[in-house]
């Protein structure tokens, strides 16, 4: 709820707080007071977005400028060789479905997730009896687990024995490989994570429709307007800020889902659901010989793309607001 | 500015929701390890975390440290777990006393350079199999003291086959085996279950047909390499197989061999006393060659190794360690609880005297071979992992056996 509010846009200029401080009328020593207070109060922050953060990133982006084998990893000595790595990983041959996956993954979920969570939460803004509780029981998803919901999809989906197999058994379909074919692997994985997404969705979407002023829709209603003419100019454009911050950080926490996959195929079968996560993670860990500059290299490459698309996003709202 | 500093936040957020996945590489190494001065307190890691404390091995352990005249602080990891976490601590300088290994991570941690010769411990290795201790063996040099071995078999349950009227003898080469489970399938039931998992686990399972066809690990695309996948390949075609053999662990294929539907399963010998709870009769026997015999099989297994510490005078005691560990009169009610087969001829007899049940297991064990051994150390790795690569492919049927394995070869041929 908080980061549907700060992306609200903004009311009064803060020009004025701002002024007050900065006045030339106070005495100097309250001044620098104030300003080693204000740094004391910055200093936990900012020791840990170093310790947490930037050291992370920087031993990240170091791995991937050198050649680690696994003596030179525990040596601390692996020579430092630019680019290979990157261009070693951008030439492998599951770069190009990795990427493809990464995106086809990333891409139908939000879409999915976004508009499966707004139809649920427009649905729940309408108060009707027991509607608090079906969405606690919307939220459970959320609330399991990974490694539980994703182990549970993985046996529903199993080829064998799952349910979904017996389901389509029970209406005169074929079985379906869900997991071991590799036409329907993605889809599979894909599936599993638009059902642990939709909460999200639900809740944020659902929060900024509470901010929505009740007087629009009875002022609407007075001038004729119909339920979908409602949603249509009224909703959709008034919760255009928290769709966006939805989608943004949907789209990161999609990108970088690794967990899920892992679980339900390992990125298999062969590289069927193999995505820049899983593959980044198969070249570090994966193997009893690690990789660590080639997974590194795919990381920071998941990494640019997030990045890609949190400076758009910015962009986006930059215009909206001016 | 106000805008400057915002995108500057908002791409660190954006960033810092991604740092938790690529950090793993930084990685903290555990820091319970001791410091250099010999406090009296050594560490040992093993990969039984189904062991506790209360249990025969824990209690080992412990009164080993105690004979040796120190406090042995003993840390169980996955087994997966283990070879990276091992990395790290030495990475940090606080790797284990003593640390127990599965065998074809042995190769990868002494090209980290991060373990001990036995030789150059003192270690007597004499008496130890030749082909178990291949695995620890670089160049000559043993860098570990296996505890046991295991290995592969085909388990069979008597009662399906008997009631598609095959008998388990006939089974004798590739084409005597694929009609039994043809058989079996005509009768109703379900043939194999193995793992073709896209892990290590996977490579583990299908070496026994690759080199059962004659196939050479650094030439996997061969005729030889490309008969043995397709052999697979066919079976979960013809549905002799499951096609969930491709998400199965070696667990999980236990656990369908062990519904009593399925008339073999590929299985190790750790899945003994399972096998006399699964309530049906069962029978054993070695995985057979392409044209008959027995195929070599890979060994599995750990060793006791002694990691590199700054401080060399902790040596001694290590030593006494692992010579407590794998004193043959420990072996013995170590590779009973483990199910693993003990990798001296002496304890192996004693064992079968016991259980006459291990028989086969030890003969299998006698045949069979590291995956590391014969000069590949750590281009095993580099190998495996395409070759598990390739089985997914033609199992799932998105390559033919000889294309995955072409692909295999030349990612192999890369590293």
């Amino acid at each position: 709820m908080t980061i549907a509010r700060v992306d609200r846009p903004r009311r009064a200029p803060t020009a004025a707080g701002r002024g007050g401080a900065d006045a030339p009328s106070l005495p100097r020593r309250y001044r620098r007071r104030s300003r080693l207070t204000a740094l004391a109060f910055v200093t936990p922050l900012l020791a840990y977005l170093a310790a947490f953060y930037l050291y992370p990133l920087y031993r990240n982006l170091d791995l991937s400028l050198r050649d680690y084998t696994v003596r030179s990893f525990v040596a601390g000595d692996a020579p430092f060789t630019g680019w290979d790595n990157v261009q070693k990983v951008l030439d492998d041959p599951t770069f190009g479905p990795a990427m493809r996956h990464t995106m086809v993954f990333t891409f139908v979920s939000i879409a999915f997730q976004y508009a499966i969570g707004l139809a649920l939460a427009v649905f729940f803004n309408r108060h009707f009896r027991l509607s608090t509780v079906l969405r606690a029981l919307f939220l459970i998803p959320w609330l399991l687990p990974l490694i539980v919901s994703a182990s549970t999809w993985s046996w529903m989906f199993n080829s064998e024995s799952g349910v979904v197999n017996y389901f389509l058994h029970f209406f005169g379909a074929d079985p379906v490989g869900w997991l071991t074919s590799p036409d329907w692997a993605l889809t599979s994985v894909i599936v599993a994570n638009i059902w642990i997404g939709i909460p999200f969705n639900l809740v944020i979407l659902y929060s900024g429709l509470q901010n929505i002023p009740a007087e629009l829709y009875e002022a609407a209603a007075l001038d004729g307007a119909g339920a979908w003419q409602q949603f249509r100019r009224i909703t959709f454009p008034l919760l255009r800020p928290v769709s966006a911050i939805t989608l943004l950080l949907g789209l990161v926490y999609t990108l970088k889902v690794f967990d899920l996959i892992w679980i339900m195929t390992k990125g298999g079968p062969g590289d069927a659901s193999s995505t820049l996560a899983t593959w980044s993670y198969q070249l570090g860990f994966g193997t009893l010989l690690p990789k660590f500059g080639p997974g590194a290299a795919v990381g920071n490459i998941l990494i640019l793309i997030a990045l890609v698309f949190g400076l758009a996003y910015i962009r986006v709202q930059r215009r909206q607001e001016t | 500015m106000i805008s400057t500093r915002r995108t500057l936040l908002a791409a660190l957020a954006a960033v810092g929701t991604l740092v938790p996945l690529t950090a793993c590489g930084g990685g903290s190494g555990s820091s319970d390890s001791s410091d250099g001065a010999p406090s009296g307190t050594y560490t040992f890691w093993d990969p039984y975390p189904q062991l506790d404390a209360s249990s025969a091995w824990g209690k080992l352990v412990t009164s080993c440290g105690t004979k040796a005249g120190v406090k042995l602080k003993r840390t169980p990891y996955d087994t997966t777990d283990l070879g990276n976490k091992a990395l790290l601590a030495a990475q940090q300088g606080n790797a284990p006393d003593v640390m127990l290994v599965d065998n074809p991570v042995v190769s990868t941690l002494v090209e980290a350079g991060i373990l001990n010769k036995t030789g150059d411990l003192g270690l007597d290795t004499k008496s130890i199999q030749k082909n178990i201790i291949g695995a620890g063996t670089i160049d000559g040099d043993a860098y570990g003291v296996p505890i046991g071995a295991n290995t592969l078999a085909l388990y069979y349950n008597k009662k399906v086959l008997s009631a598609a009227h095959v008998d388990p003898a006939s089974v004798k080469d590739w084409d005597s085996l694929t009609a039994a489970l043809q058989k079996v399938k005509a009768a109703g039931k379900k043939g194999i279950t193995f793992s073709a998992i896209n892990t290590e686990e996977g490579s583990f399972q299908f070496l026994p047909w690759f080199w059962g066809a004659g196939g050479d690990l650094t030439q996997l695309d061969s005729a030889k390499g490309v008969a043995a996948l397709t052999l697979w390949q066919q079976w979960v075609d013809k549905g002799y197989a499951p096609k969930d053999v491709l998400q199965n662990t070696q667990t999980t294929a236990w656990q369908e061999f062990a519904t009593g539907d399925y008339a073999f399963g590929e299985n190790g010998t750790w899945q003994l006393g399972n096998a006399d709870k699964a309530g049906f009769d069962y029978g054993i026997i070695n995985i057979p060659g392409q044209k008959g015999g027995s195929a070599p099989v890979p060994t599995g297994g750990e060793f006791v190794t002694v990691p590199v510490q700054e401080d060399t005078a902790r040596y001694d005691v290590s030593k006494k360690i692992v010579t407590c560990l794998t004193s043959d009169e420990n072996l013995l009610p170590t590779d009973t609880t483990l199910m693993y087969v003990a990798p001296t001829s002496a304890v192996q007899a004693e064992q079968v005297k016991q259980n006459p049940k291990l028989k086969p297991w030890v003969d299998a064990v006698a045949a069979a071979r590291g995956r590391t051994s014969g000069g590949l150390g750590t281009k095993y790795p580099t190998i495996s992992q395409p070759m598990w690569t390739a089985v997914q492919a033609a199992l799932s049927g998105s390559k033919s056996p000889q294309d995955a394995l072409a692909a295999a070869q030349s990612s192999a041929q890369k590293g």
